[in-house]
């Protein structure tokens, strides 16, 4: 039993707390502050002092109250029971919080992780004795009707496995199995464990990610792709679609488990996704979404130093899930506000700041968040992978600002929000010259073996028309559109239609949210076609006047509304459709 | 001032923080009273040291003297009582009654109020027709959202929110608003405007107005706000009201906080605002939607002036990243004389979606709205375009379309100060000006 190690408040600034007196402190330790025993975390040992961040409201806290030092680092409980979940930044259950102390949340209030009462039916895989490794899987739990939740050895233990239970209803913290360490003595497993959010979970092997995680979104899917295990910014203004759009990749993703981390935003946002989780089924699964997420929430008014722990333990909940073997998804919206935590906490610990006031060390931070994503091979030899996603809400929509280009330093796809598309409602106002995803190459032969070997040539095509147009448009701008040749103002068409019927998507509407990449492609092949068909017609002195007369680009739009065999179905005919009328219009005589 | 634990160890005095020397047992965020002569403060514990405690006079410093003045720690948060006898009363921006009637009596609520649970919170979705067509059709009110007026110095942000304030009705339920009305810094003018405004549609009755004027305290504006979403909560969450806050000027609530922030030395952010004022502006704004298994509601509509119409300034910036959606004011449109001089297209109301439409509103509404938006949008682009090239390169489709512009802006959005359109009249006046375009 340890010894409780005390101190006691010297300094209470904010969030930030000043203690001294504690015995050998560690740094990252969790501290219980004060009279309500709020969690806190230590930042900075110097001599005999110590600095703490508060996770909870610092009112009432006093100059000579206690502080304990717990002799653990903050961690998460990780085992059955975390599925469909809604946590604060420190894993405690909101829904839980509110049957006992109501609909608000205050400051103090103590509850338990995951269900330590609750059993649940468990399976196991192994037959001891046999040796045993971190990270192996020894049994497995149908957390849901949906996610196998397997049950691993904790990732810091090796051994023999002595004993492990036979097919039956346990609770978590039941011990499941019982393993002989190397150095001798034994250690009993259960089906939780705890690991420390702010240290990565080990894996045996990096791999090169070469799969994308389908969002169905087009213009990310085609133009802008994330692969599983990549990451991802998607910074923008406000009002420019940050959530709308991240909300959307939540729900119509192909990962096998989305952990949403609900990072400084709003209130309405979170019990919005709530709803949506509880109702919507998801496509490929039929199940529930909510079976396969897990919500983290720590909104704008509620504790702002529990920004940070809210997202690693979103990161620590995910990376738990790749080392089952599957496919994840983090989503931290929005990074921004973890940030001004930072500059919140150096400041008030007095340290010097960095550009506009941010610490020296935020590019660090972020890029220590965003190394956890990765395609892995799991200690247990299976592949899995996590994919972290953050939004960057800049001040005054600005990208130059420190925590949007110290994240797009590190990130791999940048989706750059314009307030200009946002304005005209063109949805997603993803800009597709600002844009970039570096993954590409990575995701080319899936393309190629499981849609079509065109991708790459359809999607460098449609880049090059829409950097065309807006070379034209500058143009068209000082002198309007008369000084343009024919050829020019065809492309011009070209680009609006890739504009209307490709990249714009209408989230809210239920045939159009969900894209299938062989819709998308279908739609690409259609467009890029039409370009075939129009610039030949024009080198051959047709007058543009008449093609656009025919409509073309208005029935290319609506392919974008059917689902996806009726768009197939239809894309194929529009093809005919188009050679037939175009070589049906006269071309103009020249004297 | 009772004998016990009262303290003469101010040692020093800065701006709007007084600091108290040999303190034991003071608590962050306890209030204090500070004795002036035969007048009475009162301060903040912001920030403790050993034995040292930093104190925000929420009243200004001005006659506080160094080892003469007595301060006494109350042991207690900034609390106000409140009581259904509240509605009808003004206050002053601490909570204390200046109607000249007696101060309210009732169970005491911290003015800081605590986060609402996410897992608490119902998606609000009913509409509230304001009987303003730009608002209505284009960027609906939802009951339960917080939805600002970005407006800027000299446009008539006061008459919008009255007329919004006055015609504002619950379509489905037929209820009637509660109205908590916080000035922050605006004239005695501007306060009485409201009055006799909200007097004339006879709202006095079931408003209450916490007034921290241009003439009062600076600091106290930081505290008003929070005063008056405490009575917000009260009575909607505690007494079943529909809510509607209105706070105007929040640019000066920012000043003020700024002001604040500069005295205690902290390091200056963009502006030279504080860091933090994104959280502190959201513990603000946030108080506001609806709770699940509770009958009443708070709709917010904060008025910001915008310093030079610059919509990236810190002040929209940072309230526009938490409310949800925002109406921005035109200062072209007003010198046009058209009125409410909304900007369309720099406008947005983000729960729209789900409070519009069949059983809500009229089943074609969202059509009408996505119509009504892009062809505006197409005509004033165009506009601009013959603006820069002469009106002759505009093809007759184009011109089409700047006449639908020139006509929305005269007969959809401009209307009376006390006309009142409801939802249908509203639609049904989209789609006439949206018949130009045939």
């Amino acid at each position: 039993m340890k010894m409780m190690r005390e101190g006691k408040i010297v300094r209470v600034s904010g969030f930030v707390v000043v203690a001294e007196g504690i015995p050998l402190p560690m740094m990252n330790e969790v501290v219980l502050v004060g009279e309500a025993g709020l969690i806190g975390e230590i930042n900075k040992i110097s001599g005999n002092k110590v600095s703490i961040q508060v996770y909870e409201e610092t009112t009432g806290l006093k100059c000579g109250d206690k502080v304990i030092a717990l002799g653990r680092l903050l961690s998460a409980e990780l085992g059955p029971g975390i599925l469909s979940q809604v946590y604060d930044g420190l894993q405690r259950p909101l829904k839980e919080i509110a049957e006992y102390a109501g609909s608000f949340v205050r400051a103090g209030i103590r509850a338990r992780r995951l269900d330590h009462e609750k059993k649940w039916h468990f399976v196991p895989v192994k037959e001891p004795p046999s040796k045993v490794y971190g990270g192996e899987i020894i049994g497995k739990v149908m957390e849901n009707e949906l996610i196998e939740h397997r049950i691993l050895i904790p990732p810091n233990i090796r051994g023999s496995l002595i004993s492990l239970v036979g097919e039956g209803d346990y609770t978590v913290v039941d011990t499941v199995a019982k393993v002989k360490a190397t150095a001798g003595e034994i250690i009993e497993v259960k089906m939780a464990h705890e690991w420390p959010v702010k240290v990565p979970r080990p894996f045996a092997e990096k791999l090169n990610p070469d799969e994308p995680l389908v969002t169905g979104i087009r213009v990310i899917d085609f133009m802008f792709p994330i692969v599983k295990g990549g990451t991802a910014a998607i910074p923008g203004p406000f009002g420019s679609g940050k959530t709308v759009t991240l909300q959307q990749i939540s729900k119509q993703t192909d990962a096998d488990v989305v952990i949403y981390v609900g990072c400084g935003e709003r209130g309405n946002e979170m019990a919005d996704l709530l709803e949506k989780y509880k109702t919507l089924i998801d496509l490929r699964s039929g199940r529930p979404l909510v079976e396969r997420s897990v919500i983290i929430a720590n909104t704008s008014n509620m504790p702002v130093a529990a920004r940070e722990s809210s997202i690693f333990l979103g990161v620590t909940i995910a990376e738990y899930f790749r080392d089952m073997g599957y496919h994840v998804a983090l989503i931290a919206d929005s990074t921004s506000r973890w940030a001004e935590a930072l500059r919140e906490l150096s400041s008030r610990m007095e340290e010097l700041p960095g550009e506009e006031g941010f610490p020296a060390y935020l590019a660090s931070r972020l890029q220590g968040f965003y190394s956890r994503a990765g395609k892995v091979r799991t200690l247990s030899g299976k592949i899995g992978s996590l994919a972290i996603m953050g939004a960057v809400s800049p001040p005054g929509g600005d990208f130059s600002e420190p925590v949007t280009q110290k994240t797009l330093q590190t990130v791999k796809v940048f989706w750059g929000l314009d307030s200009d598309l946002a304005y005209k409602r063109h949805f997603p106002a993803i800009n597709w010259l600002q844009s970039y995803s570096l993954y590409v190459e990575n995701v080319s032969v899936w393309w190629e073996l499981n849609i079509s070997e065109r991708w790459r040539i359809l999607r460098e095509s449609m880049l090059s028309v829409l950097k065309e147009e807006d070379e034209l448009m500058q143009i068209v701008r000082l002198i309007g559109s008369g000084a343009l040749s024919e050829r020019e103002r065809a492309i011009l068409e070209i680009a609006r239609v890739i504009r209307e019927a490709l990249l714009k998507q209408n989230a809210l509407d239920v045939n159009e949210a969900y894209s299938d990449p062989k819709k998308t492609l279908a739609i690409a092949e259609v467009i890029d076609y039409y370009r075939e068909q129009l610039l030949e017609a024009i080198s051959n002195n047709v007058p543009l006047e008449k093609v656009l007369n025919l409509n073309i680009g208005k029935e290319i739009e609506k392919l974008k509304t059917l689902p996806l065999d009726k768009c197939l179905e239809e894309s194929f005919k529009l093809k005919e459709k188009i050679v037939v009328e175009i070589s049906r219009l006269p071309s103009l005589v020249r004297a | 001032m009772t004998q016990s634990l009262r303290y003469k160890s101010i040692t020093s005095i800065n701006g709007p923080l007084v600091v108290v020397n040999n303190v034991q047992g003071v608590k962050l965020n306890e209030l204090v009273e500070i004795e002036v002569g035969d007048e009475i403060r009162v301060g903040q514990v912001v920030e403790l040291q050993g034995n040292i405690a930093i104190i925000q006079v929420l009243q200004g410093t001005a006659g506080i003297s160094v080892g003469q003045s007595y301060v006494r720690f109350t042991g207690d948060t900034l609390k106000i009582p409140v009581s259904e006898e509240v509605i009808g009363r003004t206050l002053n921006g601490l909570g204390r009654a200046i109607d000249g009637g007696p101060e309210v009596v009732g169970e005491k609520f911290d003015v800081n109020g605590a986060p609402i649970n996410p897992v608490m919170r119902l998606p609000p979705k009913d509409f509230i027709q304001t009987g303003i067509s730009v608002i209505d059709g284009l960027m609906s009110i939802i009951r339960g959202q917080k939805l600002p007026i970005f407006s800027g110095y000299g446009l008539p942000h006061n008459l919008i929110v009255s007329q919004i304030v006055r015609q504002a009705k619950l379509l489905k339920k037929q209820e009637s608003f509660a109205v908590v009305f916080s000035a922050l810094g605006i004239s005695n003018e501007e306060a009485d405007f409201f009055r006799v405004e909200l007097e004339r549609a006879n709202i006095l009755d079931r408003t209450v107005f916490i007034l921290n004027l241009q003439s009062d305290s600076t600091i106290e504006r930081i505290v008003a706000p929070r005063v008056a979403l405490t009575v917000a909560e009260y009575l909607a969450f505690e007494k079943d009201y529909h809510v509607l806050v209105v706070m105007s000027d929040m640019s000066n609530y920012c000043e003020a906080l700024r002001e604040v922030s500069l005295a205690r030395n902290e390091i200056p952010g963009r502006r030279g605002y504080p860091g933090y004022m994104y959280s502190d502006l959201a513990t603000i704004y946030e108080r506001a939607g609806i709770i699940s298994g509770k009958k009443g509601s708070i709709t917010q509509m904060p008025v910001l002036s915008m310093p030079d119409d610059d919509i990236t300034h810190p002040i929209p910036d940072l309230t526009g990243y938490i409310t949800e959606g925002q109406i921005v004011l035109s200062r072209s449109l007003h010198l046009s004389g058209i009125y409410p001089p909304v900007n369309v297209l720099a406008s947005l109301s983000r729960l729209m979606k789900d409070g519009i439409g069949k059983g809500y509103t009229r089943e074609d509404h969202f059509e009408i709205y996505m119509r009504l938006f892009s062809a505006y949008a197409e005509g004033l682009r165009n506009k601009e375009l013959s603006s820069i090239l002469g009106e002759e390169t505009l093809t007759s489709e184009e011109r089409q379309y700047v006449k639908f512009a020139e006509a929305f802006e005269k007969r959809f959005i401009n209307q009376g100060v006390d006309e009142e359109r409801s939802i249908d009249k509203t639609l049904d006046l989209g789609l006439e000006v949206l018949s130009i375009l045939k």
